[in-house]
């Protein structure tokens, strides 16, 4: 069982610390759920909204249809009613002029007057939502109390008191079990993976929806004893992290499609100095511009041929924030394991996106860094690039071994670093470089797939869109279609077991992507020869919804 | 005490025009690191693109030779890693003041503590010649064909009115003088931005040997380079009012490492010890 809410308003209006409060109730209760965050790109005024989604279940999308609004502006109702269920309610202030059959207007702003604190007008609602589901109010008043002094929370447990009692419940719902769930926003994940894999530097520049994970780590530098740079723009970011990986130390560096742009010239230096580094790319609709506060999977194209030359990369995408942990982890690792260049897509709709999941192990987690000693080379001829069988250099940390120095170089190069432009030492060294796509692509992790064993109908997606493709095959299972999804996380190389072994059964293989081009679609195409049939794409900024993949699915194979 | 000079010696063949003003820089930095008493493994070179930016390949350090106008952010990179390392960044004037401008404005805001070699031939040398920004207004060029048509930069007036705490300018052609300032910005603590007057022998016919030798003259001992107005007056010197050369200023104050508290007093950040479960403690404001 699961149910939608919708908090709207416009910004300033403390709809994060709403909708954040709620979370760790319904979390508290054992409930799963799941949020997502729709903003404009201003800091004062407009349209926003947040829906929270919570049930007995793990949720992993949000879902077009509410159960409740809980609407501060009159807005808020005029948007969103259509999307109201039957037996829905709008919760709002009885100033707001709502006609709506299912509202019930409270006067949360009167309430809080005489209590005498106007800012915890929201609580009443809060108060009035937990009723509606028939929850008691303690796990409500241990959250405002890990939040606040006693005075602030005293007024607030007032307010949800009266909100509670001013509404009958309506809702049934389970009650939830106990867990050890976190809850956890994509961009977090992948900061907290960050940290928790030994990232002792990031440099970045703030663009949204990047810039939360340099926040984050910025937060904690002095407790974990890193260091975060905001550099004075995202060429110096780059370059920054390849000199700090260059010298030693586990870097990243982050951004979104614009800072991406200005990064592109160094992304063929990670690959020809042959230095460890991971590329966060957290995608809003472009170009230029764009919408910066939106949703988009449109630099996947981008991503795969960005540099001038030939490079070899890794490009995998983060679906969930379980994902987003464990990829950027090892991302990290690989970076090392083949000093190259691996580039995480995220988007603006999965960073901000809180979802409860299982708290992550991390027992299970390994730093590898693939460091050269003493004994791994010749002391008197140390060659940083060497030509050798494995195909992997012997990369030694810059004044680790006395008597031994090394070399870095952007130029075509020979075994020392040494400028050279001799034809065989080109082919030599771009056969080195090139072939670690070969020894990676004995370690690629096969997409997710969901469905029946022997799918008619496929779906093809990848990132964030895994949670509403998992939700749009389970609908149209229980319909008795016969369907399948595979969602991919890592992308470039392309592993391409499960869509041959799938593609085979198909009649109708559709990809589904937010962007006008059917990017996945053609790499899969180039790589494979595998065509889809038919293309759902989604480019207006908002993340698909399980709704809409099913009804799309529906009609085209109907 | 010094290190022999000759360990310095890089097996890689150079590729510098005979005469050019870029081997005068070469010797002078392999002999202050030598009397330094460094040894080259603790030394980090790093480049950008350009004639002067081949300059890792022939010494033997440890050397990165980046990108066009972006030797400065991997500078800061490896320094902040390995603060240990002695970091010196040889660049040329377009490289640090065309396309990488805006790394040297905030480099210097941050004090990181490198020396920047900048070596001025007031030209672009590898690209055969055109305006650099340090390139006389007027000056004809393989590409300004009419002459250029804009003010030269003046990096060392910039440099002082920005905050730099090591600004000094230097001929290639007298080493002892040149080796003795490059040593003096090694131990300074802090950005120290040397620029070198380096003849393009093959493409700037104007700024010859000749023209610097016969207008530069040296700071002597009465001249204070503590002060900053006095620095930025004399900074303003140029062509044939005389070329001062010598620190025209210099001021000790924290380094970029030095507001960096976890960093500053500890050891450096290559030796950071952690291990996945550290991170234990930051998974509690997710429960
Ligand atoms: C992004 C980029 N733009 C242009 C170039 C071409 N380029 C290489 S060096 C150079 C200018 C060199 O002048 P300077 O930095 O003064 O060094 P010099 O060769 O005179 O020592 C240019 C324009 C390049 N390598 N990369
Ligand atoms: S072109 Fe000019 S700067 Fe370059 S090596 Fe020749 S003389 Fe020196």
């Amino acid at each position: 069982m699961k149910y939608n809410l919708l908090v709207g308003g416009s910004a300033g209006q403390g709809m994060d610390t709403f909708t954040a409060l709620l979370e760790k109730i319904f979390m508290k209760k054992g409930y799963y759920v799941f949020s997502n965050k729709d903003y404009m790109s201003r800091v004062r005024g407009g349209h926003n909204f947040i829906q929270l989604r919570f049930g007995t279940e793990e949720v992993t999308t949000f879902h077009p249809r509410l159960d409740v609004i809980i609407a501060f502006d009159e807005a808020t109702v005029k948007l969103h009613e259509k999307r109201l269920r039957d037996n829905g309610v709008i919760l709002c202030d009885d100033n707001i002029e709502v006609k709506h059959k299912n509202v019930i207007a409270l006067p949360m702003m009167k309430i809080a007057k005489e209590i005498g604190k106007s800012k915890v007008y929201s609580t009443v609602a809060m108060g009035a939502v937990l009723k509606l589901f028939g929850m008691s109010l303690d796990k409500a008043e241990e959250v405002f109390h890990e939040k606040w002094d006693s005075e602030i929370k005293g007024y607030n447990l007032k307010a949800a008191t009266k909100g509670y009692e001013m509404v009958e419940a309506r809702f049934d719902i389970e009650e939830g079990a106990e867990n050890d769930n976190i809850l956890i926003s994509g961009n977090q994940a992948i900061a907290f993976g960050a940290l928790t894999g030994g990232v002792s530097f990031y440099s970045g520049y703030p663009m949204t929806p990047s810039t939360s994970v340099m926040t984050y780590l910025s937060k904690r530098q002095r407790e974990a004893n890193i260091v975060v740079i905001q550099a004075e723009d995202e060429i110096a970011a780059i370059n920054m992290a390849i000199g700090s990986s260059f010298a030693g130390v586990r870097s990243m560096t982050g951004t979104s499609g614009g800072g991406l742009s200005l990064m592109t010239e160094a992304l063929g230096l990670v690959d020809i100095t042959e230095t460890p580094l991971v590329v966060l790319n957290v995608q809003r609709p472009g170009p230029a511009t764009g919408l910066p506060t939106r949703t988009e999977q449109s630099d996947l194209s981008f991503v795969l041929n960005a540099s001038h030359g030939e490079i070899p990369r890794m490009v995998l995408a983060v679906r969930n924030a379980k994902d987003a942990f464990y990829q950027t982890i090892r991302a990290l690792n690989l970076a090392d394991k083949y000093q190259m260049l691996v580039i995480i897509l995220n988007d603006q709709y999965l960073a901000d996106a809180k979802q409860s999941i299982a708290e992550y192990n991390l027992n299970e987690i390994e730093i590898n860094r693939y460091i050269a000693t003493e004994d791994d080379i010749n002391i008197k001829d140390y060659k940083r690039y060497e030509l050798n069988e494995n195909g992997i250099s012997p990369r030694v940390i810059p004044g680790s071994i006395k008597g031994v120095t090394v070399l870095g170089d952007s130029h075509e190069h020979d075994e020392y670093g040494g400028i050279d432009e001799s034809p065989e030492i080109r082919k030599n060294m771009m056969r080195k470089r090139m072939n670690k796509l070969e020894k990676l692509r004995q370690e690629l992790i096969e997409p997710d797939y969901f469905g029946v064993d022997e799918p008619e109908i496929l779906l093809l997606g990848w990132g964030s869109t895994y949670g509403s493709l998992k939700e749009s095959v389970e609908l149209m299972q229980s319909d008795g279609l016969s369907v399948g999804a595979l969602v991919f996380g890592d992308i470039y190389p392309l592993p391409t077991k499960l869509l041959n072994k799938y593609s085979r059964y198909a009649k109708n293989i559709i990809n589904i992507e937010q962007n006008f081009t059917g990017q996945l679609g053609k790499l899969i195409r180039q790589e494979t020869g595998i065509t889809a049939h038919k293309s759902l794409l989604k480019y207006d900024g908002r993340q698909i919804s399980c709704e809409e993949i099913y009804n799309k699915v529906k009609e085209e194979v109907m | 005490m010094a290190t022999d000079i000759k360990l310095f010696d890089s097996k890689e063949e150079n590729s510098w025009c005979p005469g050019c003003g870029n081997f005068g820089i070469l010797n002078a930095l392999k002999k202050s690191l030598s009397e330094l008493d460094l040894l080259p493994h603790e030394v980090m070179i790093i480049s950008g693109i350009g004639q002067a930016a081949k300059t890792p390949h022939f010494v033997n350090t440890n050397g990165f030779n980046g990108l066009h106008g972006r030797a400065l952010p991997p500078a800061l990179g490896a320094k902040i890693a390995n603060k240990d390392l002695k970091v010196i960044v040889t660049s040329g004037d377009g490289d640090t003041y065309g396309e990488g401008g805006n790394h040297t404005l905030h480099n210097i805001r941050r004090n990181l503590d490198i020396t920047h070699l900048v070596h001025n031939n007031q030209i672009y040398g590898l690209t055969k010649g055109q305006a650099s920004p340090t390139t006389a207004e007027g000056q004809v060029t393989s590409m300004q064909f009419d002459g250029v048509r804009f003010e030269a930069f003046n990096p060392l007036s910039f440099a002082i009115t920005i905050g730099a705490s090591f600004v000094a300018r230097c001929f290639s052609a007298d080493q002892g003088h040149l080796s003795h300032i490059i040593k003096e910005g090694i131990k300074h603590k802090g950005y120290a931005l040397i620029d070198i007057l380096q003849p393009c022998v093959t493409f700037n016919k104007v700024n010859t040997y000749k023209w610097y030798k016969d207008r530069a003259y040296y700071l002597d001992d009465s001249y204070d380079p503590s002060n900053k107005m006095i620095a930025y007056e004399k900074s303003l010197e140029w062509g044939d009012d005389g070329i001062p050369l010598g620190i025209l200023y210099k001021e000790e104050k924290p380094t970029f490492i030095d507001r960096i508290p976890h960093l500053k007093d500890t050891k450096p950040l290559i030796k950071r010890k952690w291990k996945p479960t550290d991170a234990e403690k930051f998974l509690e404001e997710f429960r």
